[in-house]
């Protein structure tokens, strides 16, 4: 189902959380709302959940405007940061709570919910309780209890933010898997760009409660409108008031060419199959450049070396 | 172990011993002193059987009012958002900070004789001073504050999270709080009803004010044990003390037997 906000405004006290906001999610799709703490994506995910409400404007899920409906008859499925475990319940009457809600049939509800710990591999886990978990199996609970009422959306805050590195790469790529299969119109709140880059097919990005500029991934790396989202969105290089450069972009040139400007090699950081340069320019001015790692050693690239680079004409913002 | 620490040790449980082992333990010696028999006939005596009653119906009056009081008041402190907040959670530790004869003389000037209400009450045949309706009222009050105070931190600490979760999963307001908040602050409220009954069964002061103390009739148990005292009858009044602590102590044994009748459950619900 799509969802639309129209110009929803939010404060908290003399804190605008939301000024003004607009985004249009088609149905089924995979978006991400990006930005630091502070930018309002998580009110505007609640907002759209209805555990908080705007301070003006509207909120349509599907054609229905739900702007003043209280969140329990919205049929979204919410996944909380933290989880929001039941702690006194197991894992199968967590995941079941929103059937028995809804007074289905008891043998309806078990066999919904084993299908669905199946979908979230947690099958053999359905007597235990939320304490006996670890962050991965509880984010994964959640999930199920999210989706056991079949919902409209799904709405996840912050999905991966409290579990560790490679557990969240693992997770992520599942819920990438889970979304084509079952395609439930899915909305995520990250402040990881990388998250929202490698998920995401629409990234929306959030700044002290505004919206800078949604898109793909790719529209947003490739024609960043603003400074804002151009540094936000990938690595880049500060070269003057307001221009850019991404460091994939600065060319190391082979010492025989005898073109481009001069610069000092002051560090080489090898990353794996990146390597970063970083290097200071004859004017003065700091820079770094991504280079992989067959290039550093074709230019046999030492610390203190002096050499020659190409910098294409920057971005500039006005 | 250090020598300070065992000092500290010393300290604490030789001040525990003055003050507290040892009076309850003569109470005991001196009641049994004689033996059994004394013992049950003043126990058994019409006017302390009667105290014992009373005191019974006055507890299980007033600590179910004031649990369902208690878990409504911290509900509204913790989830509710209003002015005045901060002046209503000061108000409700009110009775702990009056002395319990000021509430019984308060009472007396609202619902007695020649109280606001007294001239309606009466006019209604509805007598609270002098008897039982206003010895509820002053056990209510004085112990008034402990389910609030006990249930409001639980509830803190749990946080909106798992009741939001319900409330997107379709649960309305009335089974959020039996099925997700209730589970998870009931032992809050059981303490708080310990505490609740343990003061309710002990109240002396306001009781004694507002019950005019006839005996046979308007005699808690404390009052019972006073007033067997100030009659030089000394092994009734220690007999009836016994049987008050026994009470307290039957109060707290119940609790924790209660406690632990879900195990599972329980470790489920203390460890995050």
């Amino acid at each position: 189902m799509a969802i639309e906000v129209h110009d929803v405004s939010k404060r908290f006290g003399d804190f605008v959380a939301l000024d003004d906001v607009c985004i249009r999610v088609n149905d089924g799709a995979l978006t991400a709302l990006l930005g630091p703490s502070g930018s309002g994506k998580s009110t505007l995910l609640r907002i759209i959940a209805g555990l908080e409400s705007p301070d003006s404007g509207e909120v349509r899920i599907g054609e229905e405007i739900v702007t003043d409906a209280p969140a329990r008859t919205r049929d979204v499925g919410f996944v909380f940061q933290h989880y929001a475990p039941f702690k006194h319940m197991t894992v199968h009457e967590n995941v079941a709570f929103g059937l028995a809600v809804r007074k289905r049939p008891k043998a309806e509800i078990r066999a919904r919910v084993s299908e669905l710990l199946g979908l979230v591999r947690l099958d053999g886990l359905a007597e235990r309780y939320p304490s006996q978990l670890s962050g991965g199996q509880l984010q994964r609970m959640a999930l199920a209890r999210a989706l056991a009422v079949q919902p409209r959306v799904l709405l996840l805050d912050e999905p991966f933010g409290a579990l560790d590195a490679q557990v969240r790469a693992e997770l992520r790529e599942w819920l990438r898997r889970l979304h084509e299969e079952i395609h439930v119109t899915t909305i995520f709140v990250t402040h990881d760009q990388e998250e929202a880059m490698a998920l995401a097919e629409q990234i929306v990005v959030m700044n002290k409660g505004r919206i800078e500029q949604a898109g793909t991934p790719r529209e947003l790396y490739e024609s960043s409108r603003n400074e804002f989202v151009m540094s936000f969105i990938g690595p880049v290089n500060r070269l003057g008031e307001a221009s850019f450069l991404r460091p994939h972009d600065i060319q190391i040139l082979p010492s025989a060419a005898g073109e481009g400007t001069e610069a000092l090699i002051e560090r080489v950081v090898h990353l794996g199959f990146e390597v970063r340069v970083e290097l200071k320019l004859h004017d003065g001015r700091d820079v770094w450049a991504q280079v992989t790692r067959e290039s550093a050693q074709e230019l046999e690239l030492q610390e203190g070396q002096i050499l020659a680079v190409r910098l294409p004409e920057p971005r500039v913002f006005a | 172990m250090s020598f300070s620490r065992l000092g500290l040790r010393t300290v604490a449980l030789g001040y525990l011993a003055l003050l507290l082992l040892a009076p309850v333990a003569m109470i005991f010696y001196r009641t049994f002193e004689h033996g059994i028999a004394p013992v049950w006939d003043a126990v058994t005596a019409p006017n302390a059987v009667h105290a014992f009653w009373l005191s019974i119906e006055i507890v299980v009056i007033a600590v179910p009012l004031n649990t369902a009081f208690g878990v409504g008041m911290a509900l509204l402190l913790e989830r509710g958002s209003f002015k005045g907040k901060a002046l209503l959670s000061t108000l409700v530790d009110l009775p702990f900070a009056i002395s319990p004869v000021v509430v019984g003389l308060a009472l007396v000037l609202v619902y007695g004789k020649t109280g606001w209400f007294g001239d309606w009450l009466i006019g209604h045949g509805i007598q609270v001073i002098f008897s039982v309706p206003g010895m509820v009222l002053a056990t209510a009050v004085v112990s008034l504050p402990f389910v609030v105070r006990e249930t409001a931190p639980v509830l803190r600490e749990l946080g909106t999270d798992a009741e939001q979760a319900a409330a997107t999963l379709g649960a309305g307001a009335w089974l959020t709080f039996r099925r997700i908040t209730l589970p998870a602050i009931r032992w809050g409220i059981v303490y708080g009803v310990v505490l609740t009954t343990a003061r309710a069964l002990g109240e002396f002061g306001a009781v004694s004010v507002v019950s005019g103390r006839i005996e046979g009739q308007t005699q808690t148990l404390p009052l019972y044990v006073q007033g067997q005292f100030e009659n030089f009858n000394i092994t009734g009044a220690y007999a009836s003390a016994v049987v008050l602590a026994l009470l307290a102590l039957a109060t707290l044994v119940a609790m924790n037997l209660l406690t632990r009748r879900t195990p599972a459950r329980e470790s489920a619900l203390t460890t995050p």
